[in-house]
């Protein structure tokens, strides 16, 4: 059979190897947390903790602002020291909250409940929302909403995203091998709380190990398919492993759960398990410590508001400078100005790249029309347009070629012969447009 | 807290942070390169000639280039082959008596490189923004201004280094004034002139006779994928179903005879081969959507037969390719691709 796969796409050297082998590894448990109260797409949280008070591990800190939203809670215990404004990975200030990490790691409630999979569809939703689950794949969409569809809008399938398209990540890679059953257990408690027959968990053909560990996993469990994608970029995008493994494609603005599906995360499926069985919060992720640049590659458990810097120093530091460190992987993540930013749920990967390794985006040709970026855009989109219109400032006119359908997986810029910063000039022209 | 950060200024760009290796340099030297086979073989049947016109359209190009940057104050660009590959392709375009000093014509090579590379590529922008393949201006140019110069053809002569040689028509000359019988005697048989057009022992521009060697470079461009099959297979494919169609004469009475044309000739023979293989296909002036390169190239292989078989002149390649190009944007700008999803939700 024909590997699933989607139109277009690209295929970046992958390097996983650099980061492939290393066993998930508790990392040091920090100094101090600095979390953030907004982590997610979506309203902010309200803290509900004051300067100078003690929290315990898993204790919630911060209330959801809103429906899209989801509750924070502290990684460590400790006292907090401070509620302030601090710079995230994207560069941006938030409200966080700062806590001193007396190093006890006392949990607040942790209660082991192996009949979790009895427990009725809302009892689980109730402890996916407790839990404060956001996607873990990159854009932490909450969860919760994810599993709240409208009425008129019934849910048939959900996916599981095991893909890792990204080049150097293999954070889900070391889940799908070291925690298969947990994932597997997840996706049920997912189709049980959506009350759905059909679960697929979808894996790029590099990874033959992962697919043999989840299929085994996964044999019991006659309503679950566990599918080998083809390898290419962007496959683990929502839109194209939906129509990958459904062949449905979700129409442009819309949502997967207009074509009945649910997406998630492999992160995100193995989080919902620790919830709905012991009861535990999102506090911790597995973040791919990676990079041509890092001295010791690794896969590392990292408590929610370590700072990036504490991990590059576990991870014996740059070998001698980085040019570059980018919080996620190379196609999608952003490149960070400081590495006193933390760790959120949506961190997977910390890509270290050395000054050689860097590619110099400043001097740029102009489009020669070579049609390379159409032929590879997954969403059908002429690249080459949006970033001639961007530059000359013709914003508005970017729309007549859809400007908002670009979900910047950075394909086009990607396979560029003249090097243009599509991706860039695609977030000006959006910036500067209304929908 | 860590001190790794301190020591470091880091760099802060937009994603992605990776990216290809290819560049628009490595394009264009590769797509020169290409054209070498074909210039070597002109070379060999027409001598020093064509050297000698191929590297004066090159130089000129080049530097009329370097120079024209360096006047407006633009970055020079020379380096990235384009311009280069102007000249070359200007060179492999003019027949090779142009090099003649009487009548004196050398510079004509030269006018039409300037014209090329200033006009139709700077004044609009530089590389990426003008409309027309600056090539085929350049010598659309020459064509309208030295009709004369323009259109004498010699004899590819095995005598290397002579400078002058002998007078003749090209094989669509002939086909055009005196019929196909007349063009089969000049080659002896069917067989021999089959051969003869394919191997390009013929009188014709520098680089277009041999269609053995530009296949070699067009699947080398190709099998690296600098071009798609879209536009050279749609051009060749109208060109041969129009010439079998409409190129047919009744030997008798001369008239147009329908389903009796010879489209091997046809495709053997004029620029078509390097029109539809590497001028059609110019990124810059040809559309960028897939299904609007096969529009492009039917419209580019309807021109050049409709030029061929009704046009004043017996050639039409250039001149259907540089209308096509007006057409590029517009062709683009209505066969843009389905946005993903917009069509109708299929079920597997
Ligand atoms: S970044 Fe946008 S325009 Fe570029 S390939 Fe991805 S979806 Fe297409
Ligand atoms: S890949 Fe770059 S040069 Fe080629 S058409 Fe797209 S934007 Fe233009």
């Amino acid at each position: 059979m024909a590997l699933a796969t989607f139109k277009g796409g690209i295929h970046p050297p992958d390097k996983k190897d650099i980061a492939k082998d290393r066993a998930i590894k508790e990392a040091k448990s920090p100094q101090r947390v600095v979390i953030p109260l907004s982590q997610h797409l979506g309203a902010p949280c309200k803290p509900i903790v004051s300067i100078g008070q003690e929290v315990k591990k898993g204790e919630v800190i911060g209330e959801p602002g809103g429906f899209v939203s989801a509750p924070v809670h502290s990684s460590v215990s400790g006292k907090v020291i401070a509620i302030a404004e601090f710079p995230n990975a994207m560069g941006r200030m938030v409200n966080s909250v700062v806590i001193e990490n007396d190093g006890k790691e006392e949990w607040a409630s942790l209660k082991d409940n192996p009949d979790y999979i009895k427990l009725s569809a809302d009892e689980l939703k109730e402890k996916v929302k407790a839990a404060g689950i956001v996607g873990m794949g990159g854009a932490a969409f909450p969860t919760l909403v994810k599993l709240s569809p409208p009425k008129e809008k019934p849910i048939d399938t959900i996916i599981i995203n095991g893909a890792e398209c990204e080049p150097y990540l293999t954070a889900d890679y070391r889940l799908m091998i070291e925690k298969s059953g947990e994932i597997v257990e997840g996706l049920k408690i997912l189709m049980r709380i959506l009350g759905v027959n059909k679960g697929f968990i979808g894996i790029e053909n590099n990874k033959p190990d992962a697919i043999e560990k989840m299929k085994d996993a996964a044999k019991n469990e006659p309503n679950i398919e566990v599918c080998g994608l083809e390898v290419k970029y962007p496959q683990g995008a929502e839109k194209m492993l939906i129509s990958a493994l459904t062949g449905r494609e979700v129409p442009p603005r819309a949502l997967p759960m207009d074509v009945r599906v649910v997406v998630q995360n492999v992160g995100t499926a193995l989080a919902v398990y620790e919830a709905a069985r012991y009861g535990k919060p999102l506090i911790e992720r597995v973040v791919t410590v990676t990079g041509e640049g890092i001295k010791n590659a690794a896969n590392l458990m990292v408590k929610i508001g370590t700072l990036i810097s504490d991990i590059v120093e576990e991870c014996g530091g740059f070998k001698d400078s980085a040019g570059k460190v980018v919080s996620g992987g190379p196609m999608m993540g952003f490149a960070l100005s400081t590495l006193d930013v933390p760790v959120t749920k949506g961190t997977s990967g910390i890509l270290v790249i050395p000054e050689e390794g860097v590619v110099h985006t400043d001097e740029f040709g102009p489009c020669i029309r070579c049609g390379r970026c159409i032929d590879i855009c997954p969403m059908g989109l002429m690249p080459s347009m949006l970033s001639i219109l961007s530059e000359k400032g013709h914003y508005e006119d970017t729309k007549e070629y859809n400007l908002f359908d670009c979900f910047e997986c950075g394909s086009c810029a990607f396979v560029c012969p003249s090097k243009r910063p599509i991706v860039q000039l695609v977030r000006l022209a959006k910036s500067l447009t209304k929908p | 807290m860590a001190d790794v950060k301190k020591e470091h200024e880091l760099i802060v760009t937009v994603s992605p942070h990776v990216r290809d290796e290819e560049t628009t340099s490595r394009i264009m030297w590769t797509v020169n390169m290409a054209l070498l086979p074909a210039f070597f073989m002109g070379f060999y049947f027409f001598g020093l000639k064509a050297l000698f016109i191929t590297a004066l359209c090159i130089i000129s190009s080049v530097l009329s280039e370097y120079f024209f940057q360096k006047a407006v104050n633009r970055k020079v660009t020379v380096n990235d082959g384009s311009s280069f590959l102007t000249g070359l392709l200007l060179g492999m375009n003019l027949p090779p008596s142009l090099w003649s000093f009487n009548p004196f014509t050398i510079h004509v090579p030269i006018i039409g490189s300037v014209i090329a590379v200033v006009i139709t590529k700077q004044f609009f922008g530089g590389l990426g923004y003008n409309i027309f393949n600056p090539a085929l201006i350049g010598r659309a140019f020459l064509l309208i201004s030295f009709p004369k110069a323009m259109t004498i053809w010699t004899e590819p002569s095995a005598a290397f280094f002579a400078l002058d040689a002998k007078t003749t028509a090209t094989p669509l000359g002939i086909l055009k004034e005196d019929g196909i019988a007349k063009l089969i005697e000049a080659f002896g048989d069917k067989l021999n002139l089959y051969a003869e057009l394919f191997n390009g022992h013929r009188a014709g521009s520098i680089g277009e006779t041999s269609v053995l060697a530009l296949l070699i470079g067009a699947g080398f461009l190709l099998y690296k994928r600098y071009i798609t099959w879209h536009i050279p297979i749609s051009f060749l494919g109208t060109v041969a179903v129009l010439a079998w169609i409409f190129g047919g004469k009744n030997p008798e009475t001369g008239k147009m005879l329908l389903f009796a044309g010879d489209p091997l000739i046809h495709l053997l023979s004029g620029g078509l081969m390097l029109g539809a293989f590497f001028m059609a296909t110019d990124y810059v002036t040809c559309p960028s959507v897939r299904k609007g390169q096969i529009v492009f190239g039917i419209g580019c292989g309807a021109l050049t037969m409709l030029i061929r078989i009704k046009g004043g002149y017996p050639e039409g390649v250039m001149f259907a390719i540089l209308l096509m190009n007006c057409f590029a944007p517009l062709i683009d700008r209505s066969m843009k691709s389905d946005v993903f999803g917009a069509v109708k939700e299929k079920k597997k």
